[in-house]
C-alpha cells in the first residue's frame, strides 16, 4: 500500500536474481481501500501469498484464520531474530501467543514542528508535557494571527487522538476487549484536551482532503505543529524549499506529565494460509527482513526499520529527524488487539468529528463511543463466552 | 419439436439466469437479514447465529441509519422535482416549433446521461473545489463568496443534487419529448382558435395530456434517486460529517467494509420496502390513466 | 409575443443550456491536455496554455490504463453478446410463443423490475464465491446475462411481428429455430441494436458491482480503476481528467453513432409501454 507499494518494485529484481525460478508480482492498493479490499479478497478466496498488513489489522485476520502461523519458520530462520526487534512492535504480531507476522517497518506518531516559529513565540525547546504544549500552542497562535494556526489535526485521522489516549493509564477497552472503556477519566481527559485545541482556534477543523497540499502549507507556516509519522521525514525533505530545511524538526510526543507514549504502528509482512507458494513467500519475507535490505528500504521510503541493528548504520544513523523516533519507539503501546479495532477506530473518528464540530459535549461523546464500541464487541463477547475467539 | 417445448428452450436460459442470479439471492437476502452473518461467520459457519428481527431493531437504534435515510429523502425530495422541472423545461424548448438544430441540441443535452458516473463525478469534484473550482469562480464574478461545496455539511448534499440533476435530466427529457410529440395537434389548434395564450395552452392542454406520463416518469425517477451510491462514494466518501451518506452507501459500508452481511441485508430490505411503497403502489394507479 | 423575439429566446435558452450541459465535458478534455498543476490555478483556466499529451502517456505507461481499457472493452462486448442471445430469444418467446403460465410469468417479471438490484448484491456475492467466480471476469458478466428490462424491451417490439408470417412458415414445415433465425431476427434488428447499445453502455458504465466483485487490479474495469485513482491522486487533477476522457470517450462515440436506436429504445420502453 501507499509509498511502500510504489517502492517494492525496486527491491524485487535483486530478490528474483538471488532466487532464480521465483517471480514476484506486486500489486498496489491505496491505503484508503486496503482494509476492505483485503477482506473482500479473503471472502472471495483471492488472497495474495505475501502481504503488507497494518499491525492493527493482524488480530482481525488472525481471528479469521487467514494467516499462516510463523513460529516454526522464525525459530528456524537465521535472518529473523526476535531479540533484535523493538519489544512493543514485536508484541503487536503475537496474537494469543502465536506469531502471525514479521514486522516490516514501524510507524508511530510524534511532533513535527517549525522550530523557527516556535522560537519566535518564545520557546527555544519543544514541549515535553501537555501543559508546556498548551502554552506553546497558545503562544504560537498569538504570534501567527487569525489566518493561520498553531497545529494541524486532520479530522479524518484518528491516530493522533488514539496516540494521546494511549498515554493515559486506563486502557481503551476493558475486560480483555469485551467492553469499551471510553468513559474512563483518562480518555475523557484526552478528549477534552483534544477538543479544546479546536475550541481555542489553535487547529483548523479540516480534513486531509481540505488542505490542498499538506507540505506546502507547513512550509508556509499555515500550521506549526503536526502530529505525523516517519514517512513525512522524507516528504518534508523532498518538498520543502532548501531555505526551509533548517526550520523544522521532530520531537517525541508530550504526555500528560512528561514525555509520553505513542501508538505502536507500522506494518508487518504476513503469509496467507491459502497461499500455494509458502516456501518462496517465506524467502521473500526473510529477504526483506535483512538489516541491509531494511536500510535500503528506509532510504527509499523513509519508513523506519523495526530492528535495532538496522538503525546502527546507513543513512538512518545520521538522520537528525529520526532521532526523536528512536527515542519514541522505546515508549510505544499497541492499540487494543481485537479484530474489531478497525471499526471502533472508525467510530472514534466520526464521533470526534462531531465533537469538534460542536454537536456533542465531551461526556456525551465518551458515552456515545462506549455505546458504539459495546455494540461492535457484542459478537466477541458471545464468542468468548462460548469458549474462544479462534 | 412441439411448439410448446421450443418455447421453453427459448425462454429457459434467460429464466434460469434470472432465477439463480436474481430471485434466489433476493430470497436469500431476506434470510440473511435474519442472521448475524459477519466476518467470523465467513471464516467459520458455526459462528453464525439466527437472530430474528434483531438486525432490523438495531437499525432503528443506529443513528447513522436514520441519518442515511434522511439524507436519501433530502436527495429525493429536492432532486426529483428539480430534475423533472429541468427535463420538462428542456423538452418544451425542444418541442417548440421555433427551435432550430433540434437534433444537435438534443444530443448535447442528453450527453451527460451516457457518460460514466465515476468519470464525471471526478470532474465535478474539481468544479466544486473551494479555491480553484469553476463554480466558485463564476459565483465570485457576481459577488458571491466562495462556497465550500464539498467540505461544508450544509452544502455537500446540494452539490451532489446539482451534479445528479445535470447527469440525468436528459433521460426524462427524451421521454417527455416523445410524450409531447404524441399530443394531437388538433387540441392546440382548437385552443389557439379560442384565443388561448401560450400559458393557457400549456396549463389546459399540455399538462393534462402529459400528466400520466409525467407521473410515471416521476415515480421511476424517485425510485432511481433512492439508489444514490456512486456520487457520495466518489465525491465525498459519505462526508463531511456523514451528511452525504445514503442508504445504499450505508449498506455498502456495512456489508463490504465491515462485513456485517446480516445487517447489510436488513438495510437492503428496508430500502426495497421504501422503493416498493413509493413506486409499485402509485404505479398501479397511474397505469390506469395511460393510453393503450 | 413577437415571433422573432420568441424564437431568439427559445434558441438562446437552448444554446445556453446546451453550453452549461456540455461545459464540464469540454473542460474535462481541456484539463486533460494541461501540464500538471496548471488546472489548479486561479482564475481557473479554460484552455491549456501549452497542450501536452503527458497525462495520457503517464496513464498508459505507469497507471496501467491500457489494461483497464482492455478489460472494459472485453467485458462490455461479452456482456452485450450474451445479453442479446438470452434476452432476444426470451423476449420473442414471451411475445409470440405460447406456453403455460406465459402471461402470469411475464407480469411477475415486470413486477420484479421495481426491486433495486442492490438488494440482492450481498447474497449474490456469497453465491458467486461458492461458484468460484469472485474476482473474475465471469463474476462480473454472469449475473447480468439475462435482464428483465431486456426481455421487456424485446417483447414490446416483437409483439408487432405479424402472426400470419409465422404461421405461414410453420405450415411450410419450418422448425421454430429456423423461423427464429430466418424471419424473426431480421425483423427484430432495430430492437437488437437498441438492446445492444443499452447493454454495451450499461456494462461499460457499471460501477458498484465490479467494485464489489473484483479485487485483483489486473481485472479492474475503467470506472473501478478511475475511482481508485481518484482516491489516491487527489492532487493530480489533470491526470484524473485524462482518465475520465479515456473512460467516457468510447461510450460517447458509440452513443453519437447509434443515438437513433438508443433514443427510440427509451421511448418504446416508456411511452408505449
Amino acid at each position: 500500500m501507499g509509498r511502500e507499494g510504489e517502492v517494492i518494485t525496486e527491491l524485487l529484481p535483486e530478490f528474483e536474481r538471488l532466487h532464480p525460478g521465483v517471480r514476484v508480482v506486486a500489486q498496489q492498493i491505496p491505503w484508503s481501500a486496503a482494509h476492505e479490499k483485503l477482506l473482500t479478497a479473503f471472502a472471495g478466496d483471492a488472497t495474495p501469498d505475501v502481504c503488507q498488513l497494518g499491525n492493527t489489522w493482524i488480530p482481525e485476520f488472525a481471528a479469521l484464520k487467514a494467516l499462516e502461523p510463523l513460529d516454526q519458520r522464525i525459530a528456524g530462520s537465521s535472518v529473523v531474530d526476535p531479540k533484535d526487534y523493538f519489544g512493543g512492535i514485536w508484541e503487536t504480531n503475537s496474537v494469543n501467543g502465536v506469531l502471525q507476522g514479521v514486522p516490516w517497518y514501524v510507524d508511530t506518531r510524534l511532533l513535527f514542528y517549525r522550530r523557527d516559529l516556535l522560537a519566535g513565540a518564545g520557546f527555544a525547546a519543544p514541549p515535553r508535557s501537555w501543559d508546556e504544549w498548551w502554552r506553546a500552542l497558545a503562544a504560537v497562535k498569538e504570534t501567527v494571527g487569525p489566518d493561520r494556526f498553531a497545529i494541524l489535526l486532520p479530522l479524518n485521522e484518528f491516530e493522533p487522538l488514539v496516540a494521546l489516549a494511549l498515554q493515559q493509564d486506563e486502557p481503551l477497552l476493558r475486560d480483555d476487549g469485551r467492553w469499551g472503556n471510553f468513559r474512563s477519566k483518562g480518555f475523557r481527559r484526552t478528549l477534552r484536551f483534544y477538543v479544546d485545541i479546536f475550541r481555542h482556534g489553535f487547529a483548523p477543523p479540516l480534513t486531509n482532503a481540505d488542505i490542498s497540499n499538506v507540505w506546502n502549507e507547513f512550509g508556509r507556516g499555515y500550521y506549526s505543529f503536526y502530529v505525523s509519522g516517519p514517512w513525512n521525514i522524507g516528504e518534508f525533505k523532498r518538498r520543502l524549499p532548501p531555505d526551509r530545511q533548517d526550520a523544522w524538526m521532530t520531537a517525541p510526543l508530550p504526555g500528560p506529565t512528561g514525555p509520553g507514549a505513542s501508538i505502536a504502528g507500522g506494518s508487518s509482512l504476513v503469509l496467507f494460509r491459502a497461499s500455494r507458494n509458502k516456501e518462496a513467500a517465506w524467502q521473500l519475507i526473510e529477504y526483506l527482513s535483512q538489516p541491509a535490505i531494511q536500510q535500503r528500504f528506509h532510504a527509499l521510503t523513509g519508513d523506519l526499520p523495526p530492528r535495532r541493528s538496522a538503525w546502527a548504520g546507513g543513512s538512518l544513523a545520521d538522520d537528525v529527524y529520526a532521532r526523536a523516533f528512536r527515542e519514541q519507539l522505546e515508549r510505544v503501546k499497541p492499540a487494543p488487539k481485537v479484530p474489531e479495532w478497525e471499526r471502533i477506530a472508525n467510530e472514534i473518528r466520526t464521533v470526534t468529528e462531531r465533537l469538534v464540530h460542536g454537536d456533542l459535549g465531551v461526556d456525551e461523546a465518551a458515552a456515545e463511543l462506549d455505546v458504539r464500541a459495546d455494540r461492535i464487541l457484542e459478537k466477541r463477547r458471545w464468542l468468548l463466552s462460548r469458549g474462544g475467539v479462534d | 419439436m412441439s411448439r410448446r417445448a421450443a418455447a421453453w428452450w427459448f425462454v429457459g436460459p434467460a429464466l434460469v439466469v434470472i432465477a439463480v442470479f436474481f430471485i434466489l439471492p433476493l430470497l436469500a437476502a431476506f434470510a440473511l437479514s435474519l442472521t448475524d452473518f459477519d466476518i467470523y461467520a465467513l471464516a467459520d459457519l458455526s459462528n453464525l447465529r439466527f437472530v430474528g428481527v434483531r438486525n432490523y431493531l438495531q437499525l432503528l437504534e443506529t443513528p447513522l441509519f436514520w441519518h442515511a435515510l434522511g439524507n436519501t429523502l433530502y436527495f429525493v425530495v429536492v432532486g426529483v422535482p428539480l430534475s423533472i422541472a429541468m427535463s420538462l423545461g428542456t423538452a418544451l424548448l425542444l418541442h417548440s416549433r421555433l427551435a432550430r438544430c433540434k437534433g444537435l441540441f438534443r444530443t448535447a443535452l442528453f450527453a451527460p446521461v451516457v457518460t460514466t458516473l465515476v468519470a464525471v463525478a471526478v470532474i465535478w469534484r474539481y468544479l466544486f473545489n473551494t479555491r480553484y473550482g469553476f463554480l466558485n469562480y463564476v459565483l465570485s464574478q457576481v459577488g458571491i463568496d466562495p462556497v465550500d461545496w464539498l467540505g461544508d455539511p450544509h452544502w455537500a448534499m446540494p452539490a451532489i443534487i446539482i451534479f445528479a440533476v445535470w447527469k440525468n435530466f436528459g433521460y426524462n427529457m427524451i421521454i417527455l419529448l416523445a410524450g409531447l410529440q404524441s399530443i394531437p395537434e388538433e387540441l392546440y389548434e382548437a385552443a389557439r382558435m379560442d384565443g388561448a395564450s401560450y400559458l393557457h395552452r400549456f396549463l389546459h392542454v399540455t399538462l393534462p395530456m402529459l400528466s400520466p406520463l409525467l407521473v410515471m416518469v416521476s415515480i421511476l425517477t424517485v425510485a432511481g434517486y433512492f439508489q444514490m451510491f456512486a456520487e457520495p462514494y466518489v465525491m465525498t466518501q459519505g462526508g463531511p460529517l456523514q451528511s452525504t451518506v445514503s442508504v445504499l452507501y450505508f449498506m455498502y459500508e456495512e456489508g463490504f467494509k465491515w462485513w456485517s452481511l446480516g445487517s447489510a441485508s436488513a438495510v437492503a430490505f428496508v430500502l426495497f420496502l421504501f422503493v416498493f411503497c413509493v413506486t409499485a403502489v402509485p404505479m398501479r394507479i397511474a397505469r390506469r390513466g395511460l393510453p393503450g | 409575443m413577437n415571433r422573432r423575439l420568441a424564437a431568439w429566446i427559445v434558441n438562446g435558452l437552448l444554446l445556453g443550456l446546451a453550453g452549461v450541459t456540455l461545459f464540464p465535458l469540454l473542460w474535462m478534455v481541456a484539463a486533460s491536455l494541461m501540464p500538471a498543476g496548471e488546472s489548479g490555478t486561479y482564475p481557473p483556466p479554460l484552455v491549456p496554455g501549452h497542450p501536452t499529451l503527458d497525462n495520457y502517456r503517464e496513464l498508459f505507461a505507469h497507471a496501467g490504463m491500457g489494461r483497464y481499457l482492455a478489460n472494459s472493452v472485453l467485458l462490455a462486448t461479452a456482456a452485450t453478446i450474451l445479453s442479446l442471445l438470452f434476452n432476444v430469444a426470451a423476449g420473442y418467446a414471451f411475445a409470440k410463443l405460447r406456453f403455460t403460465g406465459r402471461d402470469r410469468l411475464f407480469k411477475g417479471l415486470v413486477g420484479a423490475l421495481v426491486v433495486p438490484s442492490q438488494v440482492a448484491m450481498v447474497p449474490l456475492f456469497l453465491l458467486l464465491k461458492q461458484m468460484g467466480l469472485v474476482n473474475s471476469y465471469g463474476g462480473v458478466i454472469v449475473p447480468g446475462m439475462a435482464s428483465i428490462f431486456g426481455i421487456f424491451l424485446v417483447r414490446q417490439y416483437a409483439l408487432s411481428i405479424p402472426n400470419e408470417l409465422l404461421e405461414a412458415a410453420r405450415i411450410d414445415g419450418a422448425s421454430e429455430l429456423r423461423i427464429f433465425r430466418s424471419i424473426v431476427v431480421p425483423l427484430l434488428k432495430p430492437i437488437i441494436v437498441t438492446l445492444g447499445v443499452f447493454t454495451l453502455l450499461g456494462t461499460w458504465n457499471d460501477f458498484m458491482w465490479p467494485l464489489i466483485v473484483l479485487t485483483d487490479r489486473e481485472l479492474y474495469t475503467l470506472p473501478v480503476a478511475l475511482a481508485g485513482l481518484a482516491r489516491e491522486h487527489v492532487q493530480d487533477n489533470e491526470l484524473m481528467m485524462a482518465g475520465s476522457v479515456v473512460t467516457t470517450l468510447p461510450v460517447l462515440l458509440v452513443f453519437i453513432a447509434l443515438q437513433r436506436y438508443y433514443i427510440e429504445g427509451l421511448t418504446v420502453g416508456s411511452v408505449k409501454g
